[in-house]
């Protein structure tokens, strides 16, 4: 089959591979139909997370139908066209029946290395680095999802790939992002930083749950354009000092909840960049460091964008002496599932918005470029695996 | 009754016989090493799977045999640093409370003689068990015996943990997890076709 692999910095090889197949008892293999390139894949692309191995198979939001199930999977069945959550979890251990499915204890066969590095390790996810499972990725023809009767979601409707496949991993993603904000309906005002994919499904989220105002922070025109769309009050950071505007749309408050919807590659800190690249330090936490600032007093500060390792210089007296809240971590996508599609299918929401690009898998390598790069306003790629 | 493993720190390599409730390894300069998790199963079903010695071998990561010889007495073997050498020993149950502890030692003569043992208490609100599994041995080396036993602390740590890391999902899970025989890119620079000949396609 053919396959994106990870080949080094800045490289991606489209490669033939041999097939997956079942491993463990409650596995299934999924024909994929549609898989897309998330933002948090650029960060395996440009070469900033730690056990990437050459030749690991890209890929974590993905759908397709079941073609093989495990002996011990009881509810899937072959022919279920399937959504596919990124996080990996068993469903049976403490975190799991808390629905804290991406602190699951059972999916991460490298864990003691996640230990090593946080102390616990969290989920396993799809293609994203040995320390977090080094499970194969689905931008690929083919995927195995371990236990089959835990994540994927069955779609029974007919409706197309492109507005259900964002249940995968940047709608819940963005719509935790909203949710951890505590939102007072038809009162909190929510900036979020950063109009990428989550930062979109963020902003609709956000208005879905009933903020009175959500301002939109970036510097791409057309990015900043969707989220307007969406109806969120645009601020072009690379024009105007986001914290004094903040401060003036909000009465002098601030706004009640800020999302880092950028996380560790963030633009706009020499110091962070040369740290970076010199290796002194893993990620560029600017965005971090204004929306704490920004934030009102007693406000939240929700992390949906990720970070890896260790940030420098965080102005945590700043958020001690507001008094803020974070809320933090990889997506419980499971218990969004259900929730989303319902939303989905009542056409609250239709989450095709957001793609802006297609490419046939063969050419993923194009596409990786294109989406780091933002040419031709691109905001999202989805691929697809049968060409 | 005390039922925890009692270190006998006798330096000289004497060796003593061993008390009836106390774990000891004889030798001094030994390792000890405990681990310990939470797994949302009741305490009797945990204890069931480990009194049925043969079903460790499941949940060891190493390749290691067992063989139960009777009720009690078990004998097996494993291949052990430095070197990987294969090595065997007869472990006895010495002391056993169903559902709560299981203790064990080798027999006499064992090239690593150790001592283990596993404790099953409910977790706080009854969320599960907590499992605690302690060992001390002497680890091989000679005259090397006190540096290898720093070297391989560690090791012996992380033996132990994974043990009951695999204990735990296939108990919760009713599997362990693996990526070993998944498909990957041809990590050589020349992108050529990694396909396996035998693998028939899909429709």
């Amino acid at each position: 089959m053919k396959a994106a692999c990870w080949m080094g910095k800045r490289r991606v090889e489209v490669q033939e591979v041999r097939e997956p197949r079942i491993l463990n008892p409650r596995d299934c293999i999924v024909k994929i139909t549609s898989t897309a390139i998330c933002g948090s894949d650029l960060h395996l692309y440009n070469g900033f997370v730690p056990t990437m191995e050459k030749g690991d198979i890209l890929g974590h939001e993905f759908m397709g139908e079941i073609v093989e199930i495990g002996p011990a999977v009881k509810l899937r069945k072959v022919g279920d066209r399937v959504v596919v959550p990124f996080t990996i979890a068993c469903g049976g251990c403490h975190h799991c029946q808390r629905q804290e499915w991406s602190c699951c204890d059972n999916t991460n066969p490298n864990a003691a290395m996640a230990e090593l590095i946080n102390g616990y390790s969290g989920s396993a996810l799809f293609g994203y680095s040995h320390a977090f499972g080094g499970y194969a990725g689905g931008q690929a023809q083919y995927a195995r999802v371990p236990f089959a009767d835990v994540g994927p979601i069955k779609i029974e409707s007919d409706l197309p790939d492109a507005k259900v496949l964002f249940l995968s991993d940047i709608f819940p993603t963005g719509y935790m992002a909203a949710e951890n904000c505590a939102i007072d309906p038809g009162r909190s005002t929510v900036a979020i930083w950063g109009c990428g994919p989550v930062g979109q499904f963020a902003v609709r989220s956000a208005l879905l749950l009933g903020a009175a105002k959500v301002f939109a922070i970036d510097r791409q025109p057309e990015r900043l354009a969707m989220a307007q769309a969406a109806g969120a009050y645009p601020l072009d950071e690379s024009k105007l000092d986001v914290h004094e505007r903040l401060k003036e749309l909000t009465g002098g408050r601030g706004p009640d909840a800020a999302i880092d919807a950028v996380g560790m590659e963030a633009h706009g800190s020499l110091y962070d960049t040369v740290k970076q690249r010199l290796k002194l330090e893993q990620d560029r936490p600017f965005v971090l460091r204004q929306a704490i600032r920004a934030v009102r007093k007693g406000g939240v500060l929700s992390i949906p964008g990720v970070y890896t390792g260790m940030v420098d210089k965080i102005p945590f007296g700043a958020a001690f002496a507001k008094g803020v809240t974070f809320k933090m971590g990889q997506t419980h996508v499971h218990r969004y599932l259900r929730p989303l599609l319902e939303m989905v299918q009542s056409g609250r929401i239709d989450p095709s918005f957001v793609v802006t690009h297609r490419f046939p898998l063969s050419r993923a390598a194009e596409a990786y470029e294109t989406f780091r790069d933002r040419t031709d306003g691109c905001i999202k790629v989805v691929l697809d695996p049968a060409a | 009754m005390d039922s925890s493993i009692t270190p006998t720190r006798r330096r000289g390599g004497a060796r003593g016989p061993v008390t009836s409730s106390k774990i000891t390894v004889p030798d001094g300069d030994s390792v000890k090493v405990v681990r310990a998790c939470t797994i949302m199963r009741p305490a009797a079903e945990l204890y069931a799977f480990w009194r049925e010695v043969e079903n460790l071998a499941q949940i060891i990561k190493y390749p290691c045999s067992i063989v139960r010889i009777s009720d009690t007495e078990s004998r097996w073997s494993a291949s052990a640093p430095p070197g990987d050498r294969r090595i065997e020993w007869t472990s006895l149950v010495i002391n056993d409370e169903p559902s709560r502890l299981i203790a064990w030692r080798t027999a006499e003569g064992a090239e690593i003689a150790h001592a283990g043992s596993v404790r099953f208490e409910p977790a706080p609100g009854d969320e599960g068990t907590e499992v605690t599994v302690a060992l001390e041995y002497n680890p091989p080396g000679g005259q090397f015996a006190a540096l290898v036993a720093k070297l391989t602390d560690k090791e012996a740590g992380q033996q132990v943990a994974e043990t009951l890391r695999r204990f735990k999902a296939l108990t919760e899970a009713g599997e362990i997890p693996t990526i070993e025989g998944q498909p990957a890119g041809n990590a050589q620079d020349d992108g050529a076709a990694a396909v396996d000949a035998e693998q028939k396609d899909r429709p």
